[in-house]
């Protein structure tokens, strides 16, 4: 991107906005709901002296300073350091134990690891949603369906691992192309989805309907047998990945430290993105969109990125769960799976990545330990927990916990 | 007749009195009433009836005519019995017995000849006399053709409609004076039809004049083999045909569009709630499927309350599923919702929390199971205009209530003091509130209004489907499309997005199938709001 010519036009086109929402506040439908602070916000953006006068040169954010920035959060603040540490320590205890004889007290199953590895593709999921919701203001009612997408395509591959596909799906045979697009179907879908809603400035509850929708209709898609992805039963007997079986305990624990080190990966590069510039230009169109586009941010390429990258890391979350639980079929697509991981990132705190991890693994231990032991109750629970977290715990567990802490220094 | 009588000596005189009869009957044209016919006695019954246990369906059709023809006062109920599959003999026995109820194993039966109870039998202990297509459509021809000379207008009518592509050269003579004898306009028309369907088959050119835009399948398959054949009418026939068939396109574009109607009159229902609570107050209210879901439980306990009783159950929970929810719903502003103002993505996660405690609740105090809500016998059936057009009578009722309920709510916004409120409120808090109006309490109340509808909604599906704690999750996504297709806040925007959505869907299914056309409306609709966020209609002023 030029220096000078898209600012211009992004000025232009902000100004033309102004114009309309003058006459007819046709833009301003968006924000309806969003409650008082953002439309004060945005009448207070009107200003009195032109534009260009204004506001000085806005900078391109393709320009992201890599230098040190004493306004700048560092990249390895107390918080992403304790959790890499815990994320690396855990993951060795875990393959350690594993490691341990039967007889020992200490050891890990292999089914337990299975299921920590299953934890580990919904925090990376968890992560891929706060990542929008936390930092851009975007609530994705339907990342189930890119984590979906990735996780149909990693079906795919290893259906083929048994029998040779058919007519489009034949190239998925080969990993490099299945990994491919594990990458870029979801990114792909984001894309065009973001695109058609970002440029039409489609934000708030709005968004979140229309990603609902997308995921519903695709849910309905795949429960077709028509789309040659097993119908209703979805894709299932999966035995060998890479050449190696899926049922020895060697695969189970590398599959472990895969989604592991997936998680941990994707946990660096959030923090990266969020410390970033980009990342400061996310939270400001965050709370006051309007005035970041009227300060000459493209703020529909910044949220089209951010979608993008975050659909694409559900993706992969999907690939890596998918051989570890063996079987992935539409209902991971219903809305109410989407649904369930805003709930883990609210539990765990918005726009603390760490928070998102916490709250996929507790939401999830929850789970497991409940619906065997009381399966009824577990939807009072979950429930229970949507209400709780959004009336008593607006800043979930980390916002609990940055309170203590900042309690303590003041005492200290 | 054949020699299969002849070796039965003993029936040959009976037989030969039917004969006698049957030539007597045609003679003077059928038209002798049942009155001036004289019974029969048992041992004539009984062999009329003996006739048909063979396992020769040409003779049996023969045993099936003789009795049309006979004098006997039972012959109908016989022919009815045999065509149903419920005529049978006795295994080891000389008794004819007629089936009354077949659905067990041990089936109650009556005595054929004198109908009095006479206890029970199974498959083991009776031989059912067995029919084949082409008696069955014999019987139906003789069963219509004694139906024709006595029986009120509408069984005449029904009779005529069964005989169309029945008549043959035998029943050809008293069809025909069936007709000349017919007061009814109608059911003369209907014989005349029948018969001009024969004269056609013979080949008469004239009587396919007759036929030209009758809406009858077998006219119109009758009409296609001539067309399709080398005959001399075959062209006349194919302008017949093609009139026939323009005119049923039209019929069905018809029954498309109240499908359509009908299937859109249920969005608007689900989504004229939302369109209270969201397009009004700006509150997304995940629940509200949940809402629609007690409206149809509560059909369903008062139904339960009052047994046998479906019509008065029925429009008892009118206002009981109306108050049920509208309750709940204010339960739900009071605790949850009146304390997110101003944060719709918390009170989407609120309410949509809630709306599976509500399932849960439902799936626990009752069972996960449906239930079915019966429906009152004026819902029941359906009102058949022509051959082509029939509209189902709960669809229709469905579609009216929508409009009624429609019409409710708007004359509740435009005339009341609390729509006058919920008017003010929405543009302009603060002034309202300044002008006396009590803000919170008109929160209240419009949350509960449209937690009422969504009730409604409920009692109107409880009609169309099985009740159950699923019901209203799948009309969640479909009733905020439609809200945000019509434009948000905007009742007439809703009412006219949801028809055409419903129709629009119609239209599709029969192209590319049931899911795909969800999916394409989805799709559509996701499209048109990127277009055009602001709905069908967009508001006019400063809407804020």
């Amino acid at each position: 991107m030029k220096a000078d010519s898209p600012t211009k036009e992004a000025l232009n086109k902000s100004a033309s906005g102004m114009r309309r929402k003058a006459h007819g506040a046709q833009k301003t439908r968006h924000n309806m709901g969003l409650g008082e602070s953002s439309s004060t916000a945005q009448r207070s953006d009107s200003p009195a002296q032109p534009f260009k006068q204004c506001f000085p040169k806005a900078k391109s954010l393709m320009s992201i300073p890599t230098g040190a920035d004493r306004s700048r959060q560092a990249f390895l603040s107390r918080s992403t350091l304790i959790t890499s540490v815990v994320l690396v320590i855990g993951m060795a205890a875990v393959v350690i134990l594993n490691a341990l004889p039967a007889s020992s007290p200490l050891h890990v199953s292999a089914a337990t690891v299975a299921l920590l590895g299953k934890y580990f593709t919904y925090m990376l999921l968890a992560l891929a949603v706060d990542l929008i919701w936390g930092y851009l203001g975007i609530l994705s009612l339907g990342h189930g369906a890119f984590f979906a997408l990735g996780g149909y395509a990693m079906g795919l591959y290893l259906t083929a691992q048994n029998a040779p596909l058919q007519g489009w799906q034949a190239p998925l045979e080969f990993f490099p192309v299945a990994a491919l697009a594990i990458v870029l179907t979801p990114g792909l879908l984001a894309l065009v989805f973001g695109w058609l809603a970002f440029r039409s400035r489609v934000t708030g509850v709005y968004f979140s309907i229309i990603t609902q929708a997308l995921t519903f209709a695709l849910m309905l898609a795949f429960n077709r047998n028509e789309m040659g992805m097993g119908g209703s039963t979805g894709l299932t007997r999966f035995y060998e990945l890479l050449g190696f079986s899926l049922a020895s305990d060697g695969m189970t624990v590398a599959l472990f430290i895969a989604s592991g080190v997936a998680v941990l990966l994707a946990f660096w590069l959030c923090r990266m993105i969020t410390v970033s510039r980009l990342g400061r230009v996310c939270v400001a169109t965050r709370d006051a969109e309007a005035r970041v586009r009227f300060l000459g941010y493209r703020v529909d390429h910044v949220k089209l990125a951010l979608f993008v990258v975050s659909a694409m890391i559900a993706g992969i979350a999907g690939a890596l769960y998918v051989p570890q639980v063996g079987i992935i079929n539409p209902s991971t697509f219903a809305p109410l799976f989407s649904i369930e991981v805003v709930v883990w990132v609210a539990l765990g705190g918005r726009a603390t990545l760490y928070g998102a991890l916490l709250g996929a693994l507790v939401v999830n231990y929850l789970k497991t330990l409940l619906t065997g032991a009381v399966p009824d109750a577990w939807l009072f629970i979950l429930g229970g927990l949507f209400v709780l977290v959004t009336m008593a715990l607006p800043q979930g567990i980390a916002g609990l916990l940055a309170q203590r802490r900042r309690r303590r220094e003041v005492s200290a | 007749m054949t020699s299969m009588v002849m070796d039965k000596g003993p029936r040959l005189y009976r037989r030969s009195i039917a004969i006698l009869l049957a030539c007597l009957l045609t003679a003077c044209g059928v038209c002798v009433g049942q009155n001036a016919m004289a019974a029969i006695d048992e041992p004539e019954a009984r062999a009329l009836l003996e006739a048909l246990d063979t396992n020769d369906f040409q003779a049996k059709g023969e045993a099936a005519q003789a009795i049309a023809e006979s004098s006997a006062e039972q012959k109908t109920r016989w022919l009815q019995a045999l065509l149903d599959g419920r005529l049978g003999k006795q295994r080891r026995g000389e008794n004819f017995y007629i089936v009354t109820d077949d659905s067990g194993r041990e089936w109650p039966i009556i005595d054929a000849i004198t109908f009095e109870d006479a206890g029970t039998g199974s498959r083991r202990t009776l031989d059912i006399f067995r029919i084949n297509n082409n008696l069955r459509g014999q019987l139906q021809g003789l069963i219509a053709s004694l139906t024709l000379s006595d029986g009120d207008e509408a069984s005449r009518l029904a009779a005529a409609q069964r005989l169309v592509g029945e008549v043959d050269a035998a029943s050809v003579d008293s069809v025909r004076a069936n007709r000349d004898q017919e007061e009814s306009p109608t059911v003369r028309h209907q014989l005349d039809v029948a018969l001009a369907l024969y004269a056609v088959e013979q080949g008469d050119a004239e009587a396919l004049e007759t036929l030209r835009g009758n809406l009858d399948t077998r006219v119109r398959n009758t009409l296609a083999d001539i067309a399709a054949g080398d005959s001399a009418l075959a062209a006349r026939a194919q302008s017949v045909l093609d009139g026939i068939e323009s005119k049923r396109a039209w019929y069905d574009r018809a029954q498309t569009l109240f499908f359509g109607l009908s299937a859109g009159s249920i969005l608007v229902l689900a989504a004229i709630g939302l369109a209270i609570t969201f397009g009004v107050m700006g509150v997304i209210n995940m629940a509200h499927g949940e809402l629609i879901m007690i409206g149809a439980y509560t059909t369903w306990l008062i139904q339960q309350a009052l047994p046998g009783q479906p019509g008065l159950a029925l429009l008892l929970s009118i206002p009981g599923g109306f108050l049920v929810a509208a309750a709940f719903g204010v339960v739900i502003e009071r605790t949850v919702i009146r304390f997110l103002k101003g944060r719709p993505l918390e009170t989407l996660l609120a309410t949509f929390g809630l709306s599976l405690i509500l399932q849960q609740l439902v799936r626990t105090l009752f069972s996960p199971l449906n239930r079915r809500v019966t429906s009152p016998d004026w819902l029941q059936g359906a009102w058949q205009i022509n051959e082509a057009l029939s509209l189902t009578l709960n669809r229709l009722g469905v579609l009216i209530f929508c409009l009624a309920v429609f019409a409710a709510l708007w004359a509740l916004m435009r005339y009341t003091r609390l729509g006058l409120e919920v008017r003010a409120v929405t543009q302009n808090r603060a002034m309202a509130r300044a002008m006396g109006v009590r803000a919170t309490r008109v929160d209240m109340l419009t949350f509960g209004l449209g937690a009422g509808v969504a009730g409604l909604a409920g009692v109107a599906l409880s009609q169309l489907t099985n009740v159950g704690p699923n019901l209203g999750q799948g009309y969640i996504v479909d009733s905020f499309l439609v809200v945000v297709f019509g434009g948000v806040g905007n009742l007439w925007g809703t009412l006219v997005a949801g028809m055409s959505l419903g129709v629009i869907n119609q239209i599709l299914q029969p192209w590319v199938g049931a899911v795909l056309a969800k999916i394409l409306v989805l799709i559509g609709v996701i499209l048109f709001i990127q277009k055009r966020p602001q709905g069908i209609f967009a508001p006019k002023g400063r809407v804020s």
